[in-house]
């Protein structure tokens, strides 16, 4: 039997080794039709659509490298007495989380590289972060079907906010101690469950000794591995639903155009990677990021200027300083306002920008899917709404850093904390403001350079003295592109009576969506875009203008 | 005749004529806001009883005599006087009234102090204030705790026993002359010219902020550099 076996393969003869892994493979996994599927999945080019790969780079640097560093983390308080290389703190007590983090810095092999590629990569990853969201929201790449993909992305945010800060906090030291602090003040500030909160998660009184490895399996496994989910589904979901493009010629909703995965995204994005941790790398190796030997090991009755959070926090760092310290006394009990408020504004402030999608997708009541990305300055008030809310975060991180204002620009930092009180008001209406006009003069612009083509700086003196400037038409295709954009009316409330002349009850919600959407469409928000036959009228008018 | 007498007699007149010169140079810089005699006006404080190591931490480090008494505080800047005509000068303040004397230096050098120890004081007394090493920090309305970098042991010194400024007085009595000495090894160990740091540039010391902007602006800015330039690069139809 198996005789006969061996001579019938023979005679077909040997495939190639590759081949022959492949067939195995797709024997148990039944990767052939998967690969088959999507190996020639088309990837739109812009550098924009690569920033979402660099918070995936990023995410993987951390986590090989956060890898590294568990194999000699302690995460103990225990106390115990320094006797490392880093002589400034020879016979400190201090934990052991603390002592093993100097351990790592400076008597493991290539530690404090791994340490800083670790901390620039998370500073790089959330930042990156931030600019893909914005990417995504001012192009208007949250809209159907993508909307829970934006939700992902938003929960990758948070989450990784909340990461960041677990793992800052893990080495025990004066700074990130501190800013352990500032949460367990930041809890206690909620009524009547703060103080129970801050005794489950702290063990009892702050600092106690459970919170470092409590953070710790936080850090490691609970956070990180939420994310890891997270990011797969955000993934397949981009997958599914293809990538958006710009719109442009042979664009359409139903096409993507652009490069096939393989080989030219995989060989893109294999490069890219590479290129990722190259520059993080770098960074790491020439520039030192959280030096706990100089800051020191934390205890509850030292404090330092100038301790800020990492810069993921630092816009609630800001909400904290720049806040008012009111509050309230109620029978024998206090609600500190001075905190609490930041606390929730917090809050209000990361979910304004989250639940966004949904507020315009009712205005606009459109439920058809959108793969053509829009540019900003056709989305006057979406775009508005976004520097607003890029305002109001930025005024944050500069109250959360006042005191380095005022050091470094010879400013009283009661005057730079008075400028943010009243930009954290007025900043965001001047930005919606400015924001709106800017795109609709864009708008016009557009519209001009269709109707009466590019400046081309060549100036014409007619026979009889008059100078013209000479405009040359545009292309075709880049009229179209111009002009590709789609512009929504303002919804109506309709006839307030049904045919019968039976007065018709209408909803409040009814009526606060009719005035969003005038104030989204109406006639000061956006410039109607030019028309064929306002072209046509334009240039068949023999050159005068 | 009176040779032992003599010798004090000459030694009290020394002592005498350097008042006389001291007081010669305090009319000239100091008394248009501290009082011809010291008193102190509504333009200075008095200086009866701040003592010699208070005129030599603020003359030496250029602080007195203050260009204006407006403005928050006093910057440090260069000093014009010679250590003679500083001696003089505190030789005078100091016979107003009894205070700290100027340290001599073994009671300033760092020599064999225990940095850790310093490091711990520091920490302790000095980094709400100043940093965590030294970087200087904000106070209320303008004011400012300065950079203790590149700052004399000496003048560190005088600086915790008279407390100049916004700072408050370390006298011998709250911070031992050894404690002293710890803080200044610190200080010198981690926020001097022979600093090391072994993660390589220390962006200002300044923790998470001056981080967060480098992270900003040299690493999401390169990488947004780099995507461009891959996104630049396509594989298209060879041109030709």
């Amino acid at each position: 039997m198996s005789t006969s076996e061996t001579t019938e393969s023979r005679s077909r003869g040997k495939a190639p080794a590759g081949e022959r892994v492949a067939d195995w493979a797709d024997g148990r996994l039944g990767i052939y039709s998967l690969a088959k599927a999507n190996m020639r999945k088309i990837f739109p080019d812009h550098w924009s659509f690569m920033l979402g790969e660099v918070c995936l780079y990023s995410f993987i640097i951390i986590i090989l490298t956060g890898v590294y560093l568990t194999l000699f983390f302690h995460p103990s308080m225990n106390e115990v007495e320094y006797h490392g290389s880093y002589v400034p703190l020879q016979g400190q007590l201090m934990s052991e989380a603390f002592s093993s983090t100097l351990h790592i810095s400076f008597d493991v092999r290539g530690g404090l590289l791994i340490r800083q590629i670790h901390h620039w990569a998370a500073l790089i990853f959330l930042a990156g972060m931030f600019v893909h969201m914005m990417r995504v929201f001012f192009t208007g790449a949250f809209r159907k079907p993508r909307e829970i993909n934006w939700l992902f992305g938003f929960l990758l945010f948070v989450l990784g906010m909340f990461t960041g800060f677990t793992g800052y906090s893990l080495p025990d030291d004066l700074l990130s101690g501190t800013g352990v602090r500032f949460t367990e003040g930041a809890i206690l500030s909620m009524p009547i469950v703060g103080t129970y909160i801050s005794f489950f998660l702290f063990g009892g009184e702050f600092p106690g000794v459970d919170f470092v490895a409590r953070f710790y399996s936080i850090h490691i496994l609970l956070l990180p591995g939420i994310m890891l989910g997270l990011v797969v589904a955000h993934l397949i979901l981009v997958f599914y639903h293809k990538h958006t493009q710009f719109a442009g010629p042979g664009k359409t909703n139903k096409n993507v155009v652009g490069m096939p995965l393989l080989p030219v995204y995989m060989a893109k994005a294999g490069g890219f990677f590479f290129l990722v941790f190259g520059v993080i790398a770098v960074i790491a190796a020439i520039a030192q990021i959280n030096p706990v030997w100089a800051i020191g090991p934390y205890r509850p009755d030292m404090v330092s200027t100038g301790a800020q959070p990492d810069w993921y926090m630092g816009f609630a760092e800001g909400l904290v300083r720049y806040m008012p310290g009111w509050e309230i006394n109620l029978w024998g009990h206090t609600l500190v306002l001075g905190v609490f408020i930041p606390l929730v504004l917090f809050g209000v402030v990361l979910a304004a920008i989250a639940v966004y999608p949904f507020i315009e997708s009712w205005v606009t009541g459109d439920k058809r899917e959108h793969h053509i990305l829009d540019r900003p300055r056709n989305a006057p008030t979406r775009t508005a709404f976004g520097v607003a809310w890029i305002t109001v975060y930025m005024v944050g991180l500069v109250g959360g850093g006042n005191d380095l204002w005022a050091t470094h620009f010879h400013l009283s930092i009661n005057a730079v904390t008075w400028f943010v009180r009243i930009s954290f008001f007025a900043g965001p209406v001047l930005a919606f403001i400015i924001t709106k006009r800017i795109c609709l003069g864009l708008q016009r612009r557009d519209k001009d350079k269709v109707l009466h083509g590019r400046e081309s700086g060549i100036i014409k003196r007619l026979p009889h003295g008059e100078f013209i400037e000479i405009h040359e038409p545009l292309s075709q295709d880049a009229m179209y592109t111009l002009t590709a954009h789609e512009q929504y009316k303002p919804a109506e409330i309709g006839p307030t009576v049904d045919e019968n002349g039976v007065e018709r009850k209408v909803k409040a919600s009814e009526k606060l969506r009719a005035k969003l959407s005038k104030s989204y469409y109406g006639p000061d928000s956006q410039i109607p875009k030019p028309t064929v036959d306002e072209y046509k009228e334009i240039t068949s008018g023999h050159g005068h203008h | 005749m009176f040779a032992p007498a003599d010798k004090a007699q000459a030694e009290e007149s020394a002592q005498s004529l350097t008042i006389e010169e001291g007081k010669k140079l305090y009319t000239v810089g100091c008394a248009s806001c501290h009082g011809t005699d010291g008193q102190g006006t509504s333009d200075g404080p008095s200086l009866v009883g701040v003592g010699a190591a208070a005129v030599d931490f603020q003359v030496s480090t250029g602080r007195m005599p203050a260009a204006t008494s407006q403005g928050a505080q006093v910057p440090k800047k260069k000093n014009i006087y010679s250590q003679a005509e500083i001696d003089q000068l505190a030789a005078f303040i100091a016979s107003l009234g009894a205070g700290p004397n100027v340290p001599t230096k073994d009671q300033y050098d760092p020599e064999g102090a225990d940095i850790a120890k310093g490091g711990e004081l520091f920490r302790n007394n000095c980094a709400q204030c100043h940093n965590f090493t030294g970087k200087g920090g904000a106070l209320t309305k303008g004011k400012y705790a300065p950079s203790l970098e590149g700052v004399e042991p000496k003048h560190i010194y005088e600086a915790m026993l008279t407390g100049p400024q916004n700072m408050p007085s370390f006298p011998d009595t709250t911070m031992s002359e050894q404690n002293k000495k710890d803080i200044i090894a610190y200080l010198h160990a981690v926020n001097s010219d022979e600093t090391e740091n072994p993660g390589g540039l220390e962006l200002g010391g300044l923790g998470p902020v001056s981080e967060g902007l480098f992270a900003w602006i040299f690493g999401l800015g390169a990488l947004i550099a780099v995507a461009i330039w891959v996104a630049a690069r396509t594989a298209k139809a060879r041109k030709s």
